[in-house]
């Protein structure tokens, strides 16, 4: 395929650019809506020479993945990608991958979950997934979703984190929107990504064993180096962004983005491509002269904790938008805010918004409402912890 | 595949390099034989895969670690998926002229895992993948799987009054293999051990996918003395109950079509899994061997 320094392509689009550029040895994948164009777009690069790797025809995702551990085991880069029921579908290897300290990166279209199905986009699939030892990463735009495949072998295949990756992009809104991206050259992709090192792999020169079992006496040692594989890949991630903004121009502001929150009162924490139309919200509430901000956490995991606190200590309200549910309790992002806020860095209000299920869209007015319903709350008026956004019905009745 | 030039292995010229000791498996566990055998055959340059069940229970505990080759415990539902990675990654860094293979148990082979197997076959990926038959899942508890043979008492199918045991016949996993056109597929007993490992160097040659079904007494889960799982495997093959067969270039052949069977009650009987069999059970046992090996006869056998 011949690049051009600019394309129009779409998330999916441009997240195979950024497979292709970072030379995997294997792909394996299986499809689902709305990731199949990344599959369909890889096998053509595979088809046509722009990718030296083996396309694996695996027949589920469990297998996908569980395939991917056994290239990324004697030491080959992988890639995967999923959505929705083939992230579930993949449970069981993705606490594995991440245990076995496979840095294998896996792009995810964020889909709702069946019951009742539904094709379009929702947080719920790779937020209930966050304990599964993964780092992940939402992206806002296919430009963010093509640097961030080749950062995140940067940084999963860092010899202090060597822990799986996820790239997660909102189903359709990103997906299959196109878009104007710069496709970095291949040479400085090389010198960004220099091909995979590890000793820690089956070699013929030094046989291992891989994968095995623990005793009490030393799980959860092998589960604290996890877990401080994970804190340490902060550090990492945050030179990745600095390293890929001095050679290819462009920075994501590491962990989180925040904007205009250094005097606001009121900030609105959001993930993903919901982010841009909060932007405009934003613009049109300062000029009327609210003072409001936007801060995008982009990592879940590891998670953004200091810079929420900072957050906390300068604000007097955080909202909080979920597009998904921890049913019974509240949204896992706002659960998530609030535990990093305890403590004498809490804004005396936090507010949790709930909506954007299985692809309803969310308004700029609706955004618009969450500030005005942040800041009320915060000049005393009563409100509810966790709201509804846009809700057609009141109570458990079936909807006639 | 280039067979007519092949030494024959045996016990003489079998290599004295073990790459499987040091294991946790209980005393005369036939599947640990059938792993060390077959890995004696395919020495050090093989890359091997296992999946939850007795045989990575036994092998991985840390830091005892009992392969002197590179192995990995894959997921239960996943060994020839991971097998297939292997393949793939090596192939892609240069590295083709080694063995990968697959250990997995009845459970894991012909329940949980036969999607992974169907896929890898269907890929025609060149790894080996040995199932490891004792007839149960042994790992948990002794309890039924799908090529645990009828009649079979378990901790799930226990024998009593209303029910007597496992009420399902063996799964016919070879011939389903056999059934995605496989280069090479082959059933197998610990008890007849050379006859085992010839086909194992078989499968090393193939150029594509290759299955091989070994049964492997479990003296823990059928109730038998530790000192007796080869014989209990060999007389399994003689009273008929298993059966030695390869499926090669599209054709079934049968290896050993005993002139007549050996008793099956007293294989059966020799087991305390299978005590509580009536005289009517044991004729369906034998109604259903028959069928089968009427069927093998007329089917796989050339006498024209
Ligand atoms: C997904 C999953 N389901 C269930 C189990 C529990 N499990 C572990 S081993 C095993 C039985 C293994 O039986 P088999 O494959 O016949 O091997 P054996 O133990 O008999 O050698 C089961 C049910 C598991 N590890 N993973
Ligand atoms: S329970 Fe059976 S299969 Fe498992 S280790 Fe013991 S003898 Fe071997
Ligand atoms: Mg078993």
């Amino acid at each position: 395929m011949k690049y051009e320094e600019k394309m129009f392509v779409s998330g999916n689009e441009a997240v195979a650019l950024g497979v292709c550029l970072s030379r995997p040895h294997v792909i394996s994948a299986y499809p689902i809506t709305p990731q199949t164009v990344v599959v369909e777009r890889l096998s053509e690069l595979v088809e046509d020479g722009s990718i030296d790797a083996d396309f694996m025809h695996v027949e589920s995702e469990h297998s996908a993945l569980s395939a991917a551990m056994g290239s990324s085991a004697v030491g080959a880069r992988t890639f995967t990608a999923t959505s929705s029921q083939g992230l579930l579908y993949m449970a069981e290897c993705l606490h594995y991958a991440s245990g076995g300290r496979f840095p294998i990166v896996m792009m995810n279209a964020n889909r709702s979950l069946a019951l009742p199905w539904s094709i379009y986009g929702d947080l719920r699939d790779s937020l209930s997934l966050l304990d599964s030892g993964w780092i992940q990463v939402y992206v806002e735009d296919a430009q963010e979703a093509l640097d961030m495949i080749i950062q995140g072998y940067k940084i999963a295949e860092h010899k202090e984190v060597l822990t799986p990756f996820m790239v997660n992009l909102d189903g359709f809104v990103l997906t299959h929107t196109y878009e104007l991206v710069q496709v970095p050259n291949q040479q400085e992709v090389d010198h960004f990504l220099p091909p995979f090192e590890t000793v820690n792999k089956m070699a013929l020169d030094a046989p291992k064993s891989l994968g095995f079992s623990s005793t009490p006496q030393d799980n959860l040692e092998f589960k604290y180096q996890q877990h401080m594989a994970m804190m340490k890949s902060i550090e990492i991630i945050e030179a990745s962004d600095r390293e890929f903004g001095q050679r290819f121009g462009r920075t994501y502001g590491g962990m989180v983005d925040a904007y205009k929150c250094e005097d606001a009162d009121a900030v609105l924490i959001t993930l993903g491509s919901i982010t841009g139309t909060a932007r405009i919200v934003i613009d049109q509430l300062r000029e009327e002269g609210l003072k409001v901000g936007l801060f995008k956490i982009r990592y879940m995991r590891p998670f953004p904790v200091n810079e929420i606190r900072e957050l906390g200590r300068k604000v007097k309200a955080i909202g909080v938008l979920d597009k998904d549910i921890s049913f019974g309790y509240e949204g896992t992002i706002f659960t998530n805010v609030n535990s990093a806020l305890v403590g004498p860095d809490s804004p005396k209000v936090t507010m949790n918004f709930v909506g954007g299920f299985g692809g309803r869209n969310i308004s700029k007015a609706e955004i618009a409402k969450m500030f005005h319903d942040l800041l009320f709350a915060m000049k005393g008026k009563p409100y509810d912890r966790v709201n509804f956004v846009n809700l057609g019905v009141k109570t458990n009745e079936i909807r006639k | 595949m280039k067979s007519e030039n092949r030494i024959r292995l045996n016990a003489q010229n079998i290599s004295d390099n073990e790459y499987f000791f040091g294991h946790k498996a209980c005393a005369g566990c036939a599947g640990s034989l059938a792993v060390r055998l077959a890995l004696k055959v395919l020495g050090e340059r093989t890359f091997t895969a296992l999946p939850a069940g007795c045989m990575s229970a036994v092998g991985f505990i840390y830091p005892q670690m009992a392969f002197a080759i590179n192995a990995m415990i894959s997921t239960f539902p996943g060994t020839a998926s991971l097998l297939s990675g292997m393949k793939a990654g090596l192939k892609k860094l240069g590295k083709e002229d080694v063995n990968i293979v697959g250990f997995a148990g009845d459970g894991g082979t012909a329940d949980i895992g036969i999607q992974a197997l169907s896929g890898a076959i269907d890929r025609r990926d060149r790894v080996i993948y040995i199932c490891y038959d004792n007839e149960a899942y042994m790992n948990t508890g002794i309890q039924k799987s799908g090529l645990t043979p009828f009649g079979t008492k378990t901790t799930t199918t226990p024998a009593g009054k209303n029910i007597r045991g496992c009420l399902t016949h063996k799964k016919n996993m070879f011939e389903i293999v056999a059934a995605h056109d496989i280069e090479y597929a082959a059933t197998a007993s610990v008890g007849y051990p050379e006859d085992f490992m010839n086909k194992v160097q078989k499968a090393a040659e193939a150029s594509t996918t290759s299955y091989i079904h070994v049964l492997a007494p479990c003296p823990t889960g059928w109730g038998t003395p530790t000192e007796t799982a080869v014989e209990i495997a060999k007389d399994a093959v003689d009273c008929g109950l298993w059966f030695l067969a390869e499926y090669e270039e599209g054709e079934f052949k049968l290896n050993r079509v005993p002139k007549e069977f050996s008793s099956v009650k007293n294989y059966l009987f020799q087991q305390s899994r299978f005590k509580h069999l009536t005289e009517d059970d044991i004729i369906e046992i034998e109604r259903f061997r028959d069928k089968k090996w009427d069927r093998m006869k007329s089917k796989w056998l050339n006498e024209k």
